[in-house]
């Protein structure tokens, strides 16, 4: 048994109420590691031979809920929430930072596995007496904020009746849906302490279809064993050395970026990327600090980097909002990219839209996408029932709900920016599509391409497997894969990282594998990459992608920049075909971006050939 | 963590009666002379849980490895919390050099009451509710 894992998986099957444990090999575990991984490992086994026939929302469909052997010892613990999506169809490892993770493992599970749909709402709690699948329906409908706070009582309550000498039970770590994973909006987020989230994929969506409200874990034992503990002491100490040595990072995060990413990199959406430069001093980082944050340092289990900062509204039209900073990501989607330049408005969006259980980019990609199709007129009064002007955070705020709801106009708009720009535009007879901000279905962080000052260049979301996810882009087809496939799979969280020699020393002194940067570049990472991509391209039922031409950056990110320093610039159309087409080369793919045979016998995923064959032709 | 950015460290006051001590009805748990913590002696130990109803603060909890009473031993004298604590530069705990007084039992509290407070602290009135 290698060590940093606990040893067995929780199998739950909604359709027959049936819990069972589950082991898998050694040999799956090294090649795979965890979470993104192992997550579209166990699928191609489970469910990979009908891939392209199942929906994401059929009953067959297996969400999972993966920690990885890095998770919990290495700081800043994830989990990783994986499955069929339905906005990409095929596979995304979406990871939210949550003590779920730590006390899954302290309860002595590696992970949930849910596949079936159960009858009413319901909820699973993990102990370390196995699983169990309970009622929810008194929680079904509720606000992120109500379902913590019923299942934090309700489950402290049962524990403490069941073993109630042991002490003072503290709090499950959960992760759940908010309405609008209930209502299957398509890119609903798997949320998780009020304001975390999961949010690339739609697995809230997919959450939604199963009935399953939330999975909470409680664990009393401790983590598990690692190989080298001794070692493991010292590379902890020398990352978190670093760690605490960011001094502005750690009081920052990334909550001062909403104004400077827009101003310094012209690479900030503003109206649905009409423009990526603003230069509003109104949404500088001290406003949020001084005004707004009431905890300045918030972190999760073992992680002593506390980039998030707990901000709450205290007076005015939005009092009693609690959301963490916002940061970078919804300082911009709940923000700038709604024409939004006011801190209050921006928190009262961001902490609006967590509580929904909408994604802070994805959902708000999507409202973004209606405004402008407001604008241009595509879309009417009469369709909202309300003005949907840029900057009006009370309109915003109907929008959220009336896409959670699936009400008027939200019910083409929460299948996501992408279906719902195809709908609308049979619907009026318009060409939506170059106002839909999307790679494969997936809505693009906020990181744009066309100043190229930023991050995100070329072909980071055109080529990537997990389309427009910006916390795992596409850059070189070898290097990336000690980046965010590594983190994603061991799950631990990208802004605790350090350099990757010392990266891997910890890994090797937790697993006690014989792994190396190079095994990870060369195998490892590259298999994952391939079977995703795999999985990607069958897709199915309702969309299947086609390879090189949606392999594409969206028509707006071709549009030249209309304001800022870098006035006029946009992504080099050109340059995204060549170095689309070494990307494939280098990770073995043909011309197409499709697998080749040589590539899936070398990287022992030959049972994948036969169905890569017939896309093929 | 009662409600997400409401997390409060819940530790051993070392109240100057020590109610657990005395509720011990093997004598495992006795006072370190030097450093005024509890110290449990494994061994004697049973499991009762008398500690932890006796005490005021709801801390001792049995450790899931042995079963037996759990409580800060403050590490000899230098805790290794506060040392990590003051090396990440928050300083959020500290080891505080005091007397015996009964002012000590005032911060035996049971984190839920803590956190209540802590709540109205942070979030203003909005924080009457959350917990």
């Amino acid at each position: 048994m290698p060590g940093g894992y606990a040893g067995k998986f929780l199998d739950v099957d909604l359709s027959k109420e049936k819990v069972k444990d589950t082991v898998i090999d050694d040999e799956t575990l090294e090649a795979y590691f965890g979470g993104r991984g192992l997550g579209a490992k166990i699928l191609w086994d489970r469910i990979g031979k009908k891939w392209s026939k199942i929906d994401a929302f059929d009953p067959m469909n297996i969400l999972m809920a993966l920690t990885g052997p890095m998770t919990g010892i290495y700081p800043g613990g994830r989990i990783c929430v994986t499955g069929k999506s339905p906005v990409s169809n095929g596979t995304v490892g979406s990871t939210a930072s949550t003590e779920f993770a730590p006390e899954l493992k302290m309860a002595g599970y590696d992970g949930v596995l849910v596949s079936g749909k159960a009858s009413s709402p319901v909820y699973i709690l993990v102990t370390d007496d196995g699983g169990e699948i309970r009622d929810a329906s008194h929680i079904w409908g509720k606000v992120g904020e109500e379902t913590i706070k019923i299942l934090n009582k309700e489950v402290v309550d049962s524990l403490t009746e069941k073993k109630p000498n042991v002490g003072r039970w503290r709090e499950p770590g959960t992760i759940y849906i908010g309405p609008a994973g209930e209502n299957m909006v398509r890119n609903a987020a798997v949320m998780t302490k009020i304001c975390h989230a999961a949010g690339y994929g739609g697995y809230g969506a997919v959450m939604g279809s199963k009935n399953l409200k939330a999975i909470a874990a409680k664990g009393r034992g401790s983590l598990p064993e690692v190989f080298a503990p001794e070692a493991v002491k010292l590379l902890w100490k020398k990352v978190h050395e670093r760690s605490i040595s960011r001094d502005a990072f750690r009081r920052q995060g990334t909550g001062y970026a909403g104004w400077s990413v827009g101003a310094t990199t012209s690479s900030e959406p503003v109206r649905n990327w009409q423009e990526e430069w603003h230069d509003e001093r109104s949404f500088g980082g001290p406003m949020f600090e001084t005004r707004f944050w009431v905890k300045k340092y918030w972190a999760d289990f073992n992680c002593t980097v506390s980039c998030m900062k707990v901000s709450c509204i205290k007076s005015g039209k939005w009092k009693g909002d609690i959301t963490n900073m916002p940061d970078y990501e919804l300082q911009a989607y709940c923000g700038t990219n709604f024409g939004i330049f006011d801190p209050a408005d921006n928190i009262h969006l961001s902490a609006l839209l967590d509580n929904l259980g909408h994604s802070g980019i994805n959902g708000a990609n999507t409202m973004a996408f209606a405004a402008e199709l407001y604008q241009r007129g595509i879309l009417t009064d009469e369709d909202f029932g309300f003005k949907l002007g840029w900057g009006d955070a009370k309109a915003f705020d109907k929008l959220a709900w009336l896409i959670a709801k699936r009400e008027k106009i939200g019910d083409i708009l929460a299948e996501g920016t992408y279906r719902a720009a195809k709908k609308i535009g049979e619907m009026r007879g318009v060409d939506c599509m170059p106002y839909a901000v999307h790679v494969k279905g997936i809505e693009i962080g906020a990181h744009g391409t066309r100043s190229d000052e930023d991050y995100t260049h070329d072909i980071s979301y055109a080529a990537s497997v997990q389309g427009g996810d910006h916390t795992s882009t596409a850059s070189d087809g070898f290097k990336e894969m000690t980046g965010a496939v590594f983190s994603d799979s061991g799950v631990y969280c990208n802004f605790c990282s350090a350099p990757t020699e010392l990266i891997f020393d910890y890994a090797k002194a937790i697993t006690g594998y014989h792994m190396s940067i190079d095994s990870w570049r060369r195998w490892n990472g590259p298999r994952i990459v391939t079977l995703q991509r795999a999985l990607l391209l069958l897709g199915g039922p309702d969309q299947v992608w086609e390879p090189i031409k949606d392999d594409d950056n969206p028509p707006r990110f071709y549009e030249p920049l209309p304001s800022g320093p870098y006035k006029g610039r946009t992504t080099d159309k050109a340059l995204v075909e060549s170095k689309r087409a070494t990307y494939y080369e280098t990770l073995g793919w043909d011309e197409r971006g499709i697998p080749t045979k040589e590539t899936l016998d070398r990287l022992d995923l030959g049972d994948v050939e036969p169905s890569m064959k017939k896309l093929r032709k | 963590m009662p409600f997400p950015g409401v997390e409060v460290p819940h530790l051993c006051a070392q109240c100057d009666d020590y109610p657990c001590v005395e509720s011990c009805p093997v004598d495992a748990l006795s006072v370190d002379e030097k450093t005024t913590a509890v110290i449990v002696d494994r061994d004697a130990c049973t499991s009762c849980g008398e500690c932890i109803e006796a005490c005021p603060g709801n801390v001792p909890t049995l450790h899931p490895g042995d079963n037996k009473a759990n409580i800060c031993d403050l590490c000899g004298g230098d805790p290794e919390c506060v040392k990590v604590c003051h090396e990440a530069k928050y300083d959020a705990l500290r080891l505080v050099h005091e007397s015996m007084s009964t002012n000590r039992k005032l911060f035996a509290r049971d984190p839920i009451d803590v956190a209540k407070d802590l709540a109205v602290k942070l979030f203003g009135e909005k924080g009457e509710e959350v917990i």
